[in-house]
């Protein structure tokens, strides 16, 4: 708008104008002008991250979209589409071209709009892109930082999708989309607009954008404040929100292969600008902005998300009567009053701790006195036991020494019986003797 | 219209490009972007005076950037301490805005007792890591914070042709893990070549014997590539330099050059002095690498000995004596 437009200018102005630095000639060339390129240069080594979200119901088309957009197949699984609820899918995959290293990150939504009841259906998608938001503030809030080399998954661009229906936009389409529009670039899209004619489809436009403006969606502007873009931006800023066919298939159309949809009556060329506005999509979201849909995602949606989040902890910036606070004396306080109700846990679950000790400690004594017992109880068994033997030992006994004396006797009658026959022996050897 | 190389395998599954997308645009895009901000660049000069200090900034920026220059009455005295003075310019080069701060630190080792001089110095660099670390914490940021952050110290050492002086040393050894210290040779047409480069051998080896680590350090390379180029020029470190704002003829050419009743020393000749080296090393390929040193590595030390600090963050007041030891 034309105030935001003024503001903008104006807040420009005051930021690099603070102090009036005299400018002065240069009488030759010094080569500082080389320092784009040194900082690009530098950029190009490390690599690029561009994370997109697609926000869209199942079934529009939101995988072929990203398959046509990157010229690529992405190969995966088809996603399965047997979850309950909104889950948010993403796969990163590491693109080339020229010196340019790109690593892009696609985040589908599986099974948005699929429940019943969709209450709740934007709550994981907004969940999502906070976690990242999240994770980059708890990387920045670190004392030991490497924010140069942290891989970014902040969402800078999110698709989303309208059905064809060419009515209007859907409740589900707005609440979702003024839930996310303070937190993410929007860029609205109508999907499979090959089911829409011409005339519907720029009524169907004209519906969605002033459903849009009358609840207050604030979508993604390609931005117009630099002359070399100012013009193709604008233009594109009116032909939102673009009206895409994805298709990685190949048509034969005169002599060239070109991606197109094939129908009995006709065949959608996806990249002819009088079918649809796959190109202006790309050149807008790829060729021209990437890098103001990365500078916005930082400057202005992180930073919301961190003022918001820094203030929901506590923090404020100046206290109206003393010294301006500081973020790490506000820190401390809370990381004292952290550390006091840590040592209060720790001390309950030290008293737990003991208790449990106790209880134990208890029951092993029970368990212990228990075996004494049985052991008592056995001993006294072994006893019984070992008295029965030695009684059976000793009846035993009795009865050998008894066979003993039978033996004895027996044996004796067996002499004297031996010693009368004997002498027929003695007999025989003198016999033998003579 | 140029075909992509074949993308590489994610853990998350591979693809294979088939046709041009446009993302080398992004070049371009963040090009764009740069160019319209502009940015600031912030040099501090150290050395005691007479050696040519103001002169050398003002031939390497081509332009009247030094404090003296601005309009500033040349100082009569010699200043009791050492004093920290700052001025800057915006000069404009090929669509290009640079916003140059010469920090000036007239009075060092220009006293008798020059015991802890460097403190002033210290203490200038610590205030504005502090200025923007506050800015960093706000909880409403500016978009773009202001950036007065030292990128870069020239260290100046007197032509003596022996060794360092014990002031260089302790200065060079307390500051070089809180600033990019880039030493030069001032006044270096006092020197024959020969005697330059034993000089500057012996420095080397000192600093070497000191544990001074001068930019561009060796732990900071990135890879191989750039350790080649870095060797190189570590090499050739300090850079022996001759400064001038006059323009001389020579073999038909203007060239800026000192007149001497031997000859004119060309200051942009590679066979006469290092300024062009060093202007190139400093300019044209290290410039954005001496800020991001800066921010990454000095900063970011500044930043993690400051959190971890039990006291937190204390506003920094006007009677504040106390000396940062960090």
């Amino acid at each position: 708008s034309l105030n935001e437009f003024l503001l903008h200018l104006l807040g420009s102005f005051l930021s690099r104008h603070e102090q009036q630095f005299r400018a002065v000639p240069l009488a030759g060339h010094v080569g500082f002008d080389s320092m784009p390129d040194q900082l690009v240069n530098k950029s190009v080594n490390r690599g690029f991250c561009f994370n997109i979200l697609c926000v869209g119901e199942t079934g529009l088309g939101k995988s072929t979209l990203m398959d046509t957009l990157f010229n690529t197949k992405f190969e995966g699984e088809p996603t399965q589409h047997n979850q309950p609820g909104v889950t948010l899918k993403s796969n990163t995959y590491e693109l080339q071209e020229s010196n340019v290293r790109l690593k892009l990150t696609v985040v589908n939504t599986v099974g948005f709009g699929d429940q019943i009841n969709k209450e709740d259906s934007y709550k994981s998608i907004v969940e999502f892109i906070d976690t990242q938001f999240e994770a980059y503030l708890q990387e920045e809030l670190k004392i030991k930082r490497t924010l140069h080399s942290y891989h970014d998954t902040r969402i800078h661009a999110c698709l989303y999708f309208i059905a064809p229906t060419g009515h209007s936009l859907k409740s589900l389409d707005l609440v979702t989309m003024k839930k996310l529009d303070s937190k993410v670039n929007i860029v609205p899209i109508v999907a499979k607009s090959d089911a829409i004619s011409k005339s519907e489809l720029a009524k169907f436009k004209i519906k969605i954008t002033s459903e849009l403006v009358s609840n207050g969606v604030q979508i993604y502007q390609f931005p117009t404040d630099d002359e070399s873009v100012a013009e193709i931006n604008s233009t594109m800023n009116s032909h939102l929100p673009f009206a895409v066919v994805g298709s990685t298939e190949e048509v034969k159309i005169g002599n060239k292969m070109v991606k197109a949809r094939q129908y009995p009556w006709g065949t959608v060329q996806v990249e002819n600008e009088n079918h649809c506005d796959f190109v202006k999509l790309r050149e807008m979201l790829i060729r021209v902005n990437m890098e103001d849909l990365r500078e916005q995602t930082h400057t202005r949606h992180y930073e919301l998300y961190r003022r918001c989040k820094l203030e929901e902890m506590g923090f404020k910036d100046t206290d109206p009567d003393s010294k301006p606070f500081s973020l790490q004396e506000t820190y401390e306080a809370k990381r004292n009053e952290f550390m006091g109700e840590l040592q209060k846990k720790e001390e309950e679950m030290r008293q737990m701790f003991v208790q449990r000790v106790k209880e134990k400690e208890a029951e092993l004594k029970e368990a212990e006195k228990e075996l004494h017992e049985k052991f008592d109880r056995l001993k006294k068994l072994h006893q019984d036991e070992k008295k029965k033997l030695e009684e059976k030992k000793k009846s035993l006994d009795d009865e050998v020494n008894m066979f003993k004396q039978k033996k004895t006797a027996a044996e004796l009658l067996l002499n004297q019986a031996q010693q009368a026959g004997g002498s027929t022996t003695l007999k025989r050897d003198k016999e033998r003797k003579k | 219209i140029s075909h992509g190389h074949g993308g590489s395998h994610s853990s998350s599954g591979g693809s294979t490009l088939l046709g041009y997308i446009g993302i080398d645009t992004i070049i371009e895009q963040m090009r764009k972007k740069t160019m319209k901000t502009g940015f600031d660049f912030n040099i501090m000069v150290v050395g005691p005076s007479g050696l040519g200090k103001s002169t050398l900034v003002n031939t390497l920026f081509k332009s009247q950037v030094s404090r003296k220059s601005a309009g500033w009455a040349r100082d009569e005295k010699i200043p009791k301490t050492v004093e920290i003075k700052s001025v800057s310019h915006v000069i404009e080069e090929g669509g290009v805005k640079m916003k140059l701060t010469i920090v000036d630190t007239p009075g060092f080792g220009d006293q008798i007792n020059n015991d802890n001089c460097w403190e002033p110095i210290s203490k200038y660099i610590n205030e504005q890591f502090e200025k923007f670390l506050k800015e960093e914490v706000n909880i409403t940021r500016k978009k773009r914070i202001p950036d007065t952050r030292v990128h870069c110290c020239l260290y100046f050492i007197p032509p003596t042709g022996h060794c360092l002086r014990q002031l260089d040393v302790e200065f060079m050894r307390r500051l070089s893990h809180s600033v990019n210290i880039i030493p030069v040779i001032a006044k270096s047409d006092t020197m024959t070549i020969e005697e330059r480069q034993e000089f500057k051998q012996r420095v080397r080896k000192e600093l070497e014997n000191n544990g001074i680590e001068f930019y561009p350090q060796k732990e900071f390379d990135d890879d191989m590539e750039d350790k080649s180029d870095n060797d190189k020029i570590r090499e050739t470190m300090p850079f022996a330099v001759v400064g001038s704002d006059k323009e001389h003829q020579v073999n038909g050419k203007r060239v800026l050059g000192r007149k001497t009743a031997w000859g004119i020393i060309e200051v942009e000749n590679p066979n006469h002095c290092e300024f062009a080296q060093l202007r190139d090393f400093l300019i044209r390929s290290h410039l954005q690498d001496l800020k991001e040193v800066t921010h990454n590595i000095h900063y970011e030390t500044y930043r993690a000995k400051r959190l971890n600090d039990n006291g937190g963050l204390h506003p920094i007041s006007s009677n504040d004596t106390q000396e940062s030891n960090l």
